[in-house]
C-alpha cells in the first residue's frame, strides 16, 4: 500500500452558520501503480478528499499515511520528499499554468526545487526528454503557454508534475474543461503514463464513463462519504448501494438505441 | 444484451415536417477590438428545423455552434449577420430591433448554461417567470397565474408557495426548472436551449432532459439543443448537425448518423467518447486540436486532422450535399449522394 487514508473528517468554517462538515470518516486506499477513481456529485467532497492528499489542507481527525510518512505531520525532509513523490494536475489548464514562464521554466521548475540536477544544460535535456514522452515538440521549450490550445497546456501540466518522478499524481478534473476530440488525446496520455512509469493515479471526476475507461478501482462518494469501493467489474457491472445505481444510471450513452432503451427503462421504473 | 442497430432508410425514417425555420447562407461576423477588422465564426450554414423538432447542434468551443443559435435571436449586437433566417414566413435579420424584440420570447425563446447568471437575485421567481407576459402587456394576475401553471408543468414542487421565493432558495435543478419557465411562459414555437445541462449533476441533468423531451411533445415545441455531449444527443435528439470551424459537416438523423457516421470528424467524435456500458481497450484520439478562426487551413478546416485526407481535400472547401437522408461535406462522398 502506497497511501492510507484512515477514516479522515473535515469541516469548513461557513460563519455564521456552524461549520459544515464535508467529510465523515472516509477511509481509502492507494496501490502502487494503480488508477483509482473519485466520483460523485457536486458537493460530494471529492476535491477535498484530492486536497488531502496533497496536504494542501488538513483533516480534522483520521490520518494520511504516504509509505512510511504521517503526511498529517510532516516537516523537514519527509514533507520534501512527500511533496515531490505525490504530484498534481488541475482542472483548468489556463488558470493552472504562469502565463509569464516559458514551458521549460514551467516543467523545470520541480527539478530546480528539489535539486535534480545539478546544471542548466541537464535540466534542459530533462525537460526536452520529458516533452517528448507527453507528445510536445521540444523546440517549443522558449515559448510561452498563450501559444498553445488547451490540450497542449495540459500536456506540459502533466509534464511538469511528472518530470520529478512522484510515484502517485492525483489529477482533479483534468479532462473536464477539454474538448471532446481532444479529452481522448489526453486520457491516452495519462493511461500511457501510468503503465510506463508505474504511476498510481487518483482521478477526480464527475464524468463516470472516462472513470470506467482509465480506473481500475472506484471510490462512490455521496455528502462526503463512501457510499461504495470495489473494482471496475463490481461497482460499473454489479453496482450494490442504490446510489451507485441512480448515479450510473441517469449517465447518458452516446448510441441512440441504448440510450433510449436506458431512459425509457429507468422512466418506467421512477413511475412504479 | 444484443443490441441490433436498424438501419435506418425511407421506412423508417422521421416523417418530413413543415418546416419552422429555414437558415440559408447564414454567416457571423465578430469584430476584432477596434481595429475595424472582423474575423468570420459562422462560415455559411444552411439547415432547416421542422415544427416540433428536436435537433442538436453539437460542435468543440470555437465551432461556432452558440453564435448560430445565438443569431436566429439576434443576440449580439456587435455581431454582423448575412444570409437569411427565415422564422415561419418572416426574414428575421431584415425585422426592425423593435419587431425582433417582439418576437423574443413569444416565437422563440432561449435558456442558457448557467441558471444562476441568468436569473436576477433580487426579484421573485413568480416576478421573473411572469415577466415576459407583463412586458406584452398582460395583467398582473393573469400574468402570475400564468406563471403558476408553467412552473406547475415543469415539476416544481409547491409552486404556488414558492413564487414569493427568491432564486437562492432554490437548488441547481430547481433554477433549471425555473428558467425553463422564463423561457416557455410566453408559448415560443422555438426553444433554444445552449448547454442547458452542462452544470448539472448526471442525475439532475437526467431529469431536466426528461422534463424537455416532455414539454416538447405535448406543446409540439421545436427544440435547437446545443451541446458538445454526444450521450445527450442520442438520447434526447432526433437530428443531430455536427458544426466544425464555423461549418456544418454533417446533418442527419441520430439514428442513421450514430450508426454510420459519413464524415471523419463525426466518425472521430464517435470513437473518442468512453461509454458507461461497455470497456473499450483504447480511446480514438483525433490528433491536433480544432483551428482558430482567424487560422483556418485551406480547402477543407478538417483535412489536417484527418486520417483519410488526400490531396484534393488540402484545396477545395467541400459542400454539404446530400449522402442518403443526411448531408455531409466531405470530399470522400462526392458523386456517392442521391
Amino acid at each position: 500500500m502506497l497511501m492510507s487514508i484512515d477514516s479522515i473528517s473535515k469541516s469548513y468554517n461557513a460563519f455564521p452558520n456552524p461549520p459544515a462538515k464535508v467529510l465523515h470518516d472516509v477511509t481509502l486506499n492507494v496501490d502502487t501503480g494503480e488508477a483509482i477513481g473519485l466520483v460523485g456529485e457536486s458537493g460530494s467532497g471529492k476535491s477535498t478528499i484530492a486536497k488531502c492528499m496533497l496536504a494542501l489542507i488538513k483533516p480534522e481527525e483520521g490520518a494520511i499515511t504516504y509509505d512510511g510518512i504521517d503526511v498529517i505531520h510532516a516537516k523537514g525532509e519527509d514533507l520534501r520528499r512527500f511533496r515531490r513523490e505525490v504530484q498534481m494536475v488541475f482542472q483548468d489548464p489556463y488558470g493552472s499554468l504562469n502565463p509569464r514562464m516559458t514551458v521549460e521554466e514551467l516543467i523545470g521548475e520541480g527539478i530546480l526545487i528539489h535539486k535534480l540536477e545539478p546544471t542548466a544544460a541537464a535540466r534542459r535535456a530533462r525537460v526536452a526528454e520529458m516533452m517528448e514522452m507527453v507528445g510536445l515538440n521540444p523546440n517549443d521549450m522558449d515559448r510561452y503557454t498563450r501559444s498553445f490550445s488547451g490540450g497542449q497546456r495540459q500536456r506540459i501540466a502533466i509534464a511538469r508534475a511528472l518530470v520529478i518522478r512522484p510515484r502517485i499524481l492525483v489529477c482533479d478534473e483534468p479532462v473536464a474543461a477539454l474538448d471532446v476530440s481532444v479529452q481522448a488525446q489526453v486520457i491516452n496520455l495519462l493511461q500511457d503514463m501510468q503503465k510506463k512509469l508505474n504511476l498510481a493515479i487518483v482521478f477526480v471526476a464527475h464524468d463516470l464513463a472516462v472513470v470506467r475507461h482509465l480506473c481500475e478501482k472506484i471510490v462512490v462518494l455521496h455528502k462526503g462519504k463512501v457510499v461504495e469501493q470495489g473494482t471496475r467489474e463490481q461497482i460499473f457491472d454489479k453496482p450494490q448501494m442504490p446510489y451507485t445505481q441512480s448515479l450510473l444510471a441517469a449517465v447518458p450513452v452516446p448510441d441512440p438505441v441504448v440510450g433510449r432503451a436506458r431512459r425509457a427503462a429507468r422512466r418506467l421504473e421512477t413511475a412504479n | 444484451m444484443r443490441i441490433v442497430h436498424p438501419m435506418p432508410d425511407e421506412s423508417t425514417a422521421t416523417p418530413v415536417r413543415a418546416p419552422l425555420v429555414t437558415v440559408d447562407r447564414l454567416t457571423v461576423d465578430m469584430p476584432l477590438g477596434r481595429s475595424g477588422s472582423s474575423v468570420r465564426i459562422v462560415d455559411g450554414v444552411d439547415f432547416t428545423i421542422g415544427v416540433g423538432e428536436r435537433v442538436a447542434l453539437v460542435g468543440e468551443s470555437g465551432s461556432g455552434k452558440s453564435l448560430t443559435a445565438r443569431a436566429l435571436m439576434r443576440l449580439d449586437r456587435l455581431a454582423k449577420l448575412s444570409g437569411r433566417v427565415d422564422f415561419d414566413g418572416i426574414d428575421l435579420l431584415k425585422l426592425s430591433d423593435r419587431d425582433m424584440g417582439k418576437l423574443r420570447g413569444s416565437s422563440i425563446a432561449m435558456v442558457f448554461q448557467d441558471p444562476m447568471s441568468f436569473l436576477d437575485p433580487l426579484m421573485t421567481i413568480g416576478d421573473q417567470v411572469a415577466e415576459t407576459l407583463r412586458i406584452r402587456g398582460i395583467g398582473k394576475a393573469e400574468a402570475r397565474k400564468r406563471a403558476l401553471a408553467v412552473l406547475d408543468e415543469l415539476g416544481v414542487d409547491r409552486a404556488a408557495e414558492r413564487l414569493d421565493a427568491y432564486p437562492h432558495e432554490f437548488s441547481g435543478g430547481m433554477r433549471q426548472r425555473v428558467v425553463l419557465a422564463m423561457a416557455l411562459v410566453g408559448e415560443p414555437r422555438l426553444l433554444i436551449a445552449d448547454e442547458p445541462t452542462t452544470a448539472l449533476d448526471v442525475r439532475v441533468q437526467d431529469q431536466v432532459l426528461d422534463l424537455l423531451d416532455d414539454v416538447s411533445t405535448r406543446r409540439g415545441l421545436a427544440v435547437l439543443f446545443i451541446t458538445h455531449d454526444l450521450g445527450v444527443v442520442a438520447g434526447f435528439a432526433e437530428r443531430v448537425m455536427v458544426m466544425y470551424s464555423g461549418r456544418i459537416v454533417e446533418d442527419g438523423d441520430v439514428a442513421s448518423v450514430f450508426a454510420k457516421p459519413n464524415h471523419p470528424y463525426t466518425q472521430g467524435l464517435i470513437k473518442a467518447v468512453p461509454r458507461i456500458d461497455q470497456d473499450l481497450n483504447t480511446l480514438y484520439a483525433i490528433p491536433g486540436a480544432p483551428p482558430p478562426p482567424l487560422a483556418r487551413p485551406s480547402g477543407c478546416p478538417f483535412h489536417p486532422r484527418c486520417d483519410q485526407r488526400f490531396d484534393r481535400c488540402g484545396k477545395d472547401l467541400p459542400a454539404l450535399l446530400p449522402v442518403g437522408l443526411s448531408r455531409v461535406a466531405c470530399h470522400l462522398l462526392d458523386g456517392k449522394g442521391a
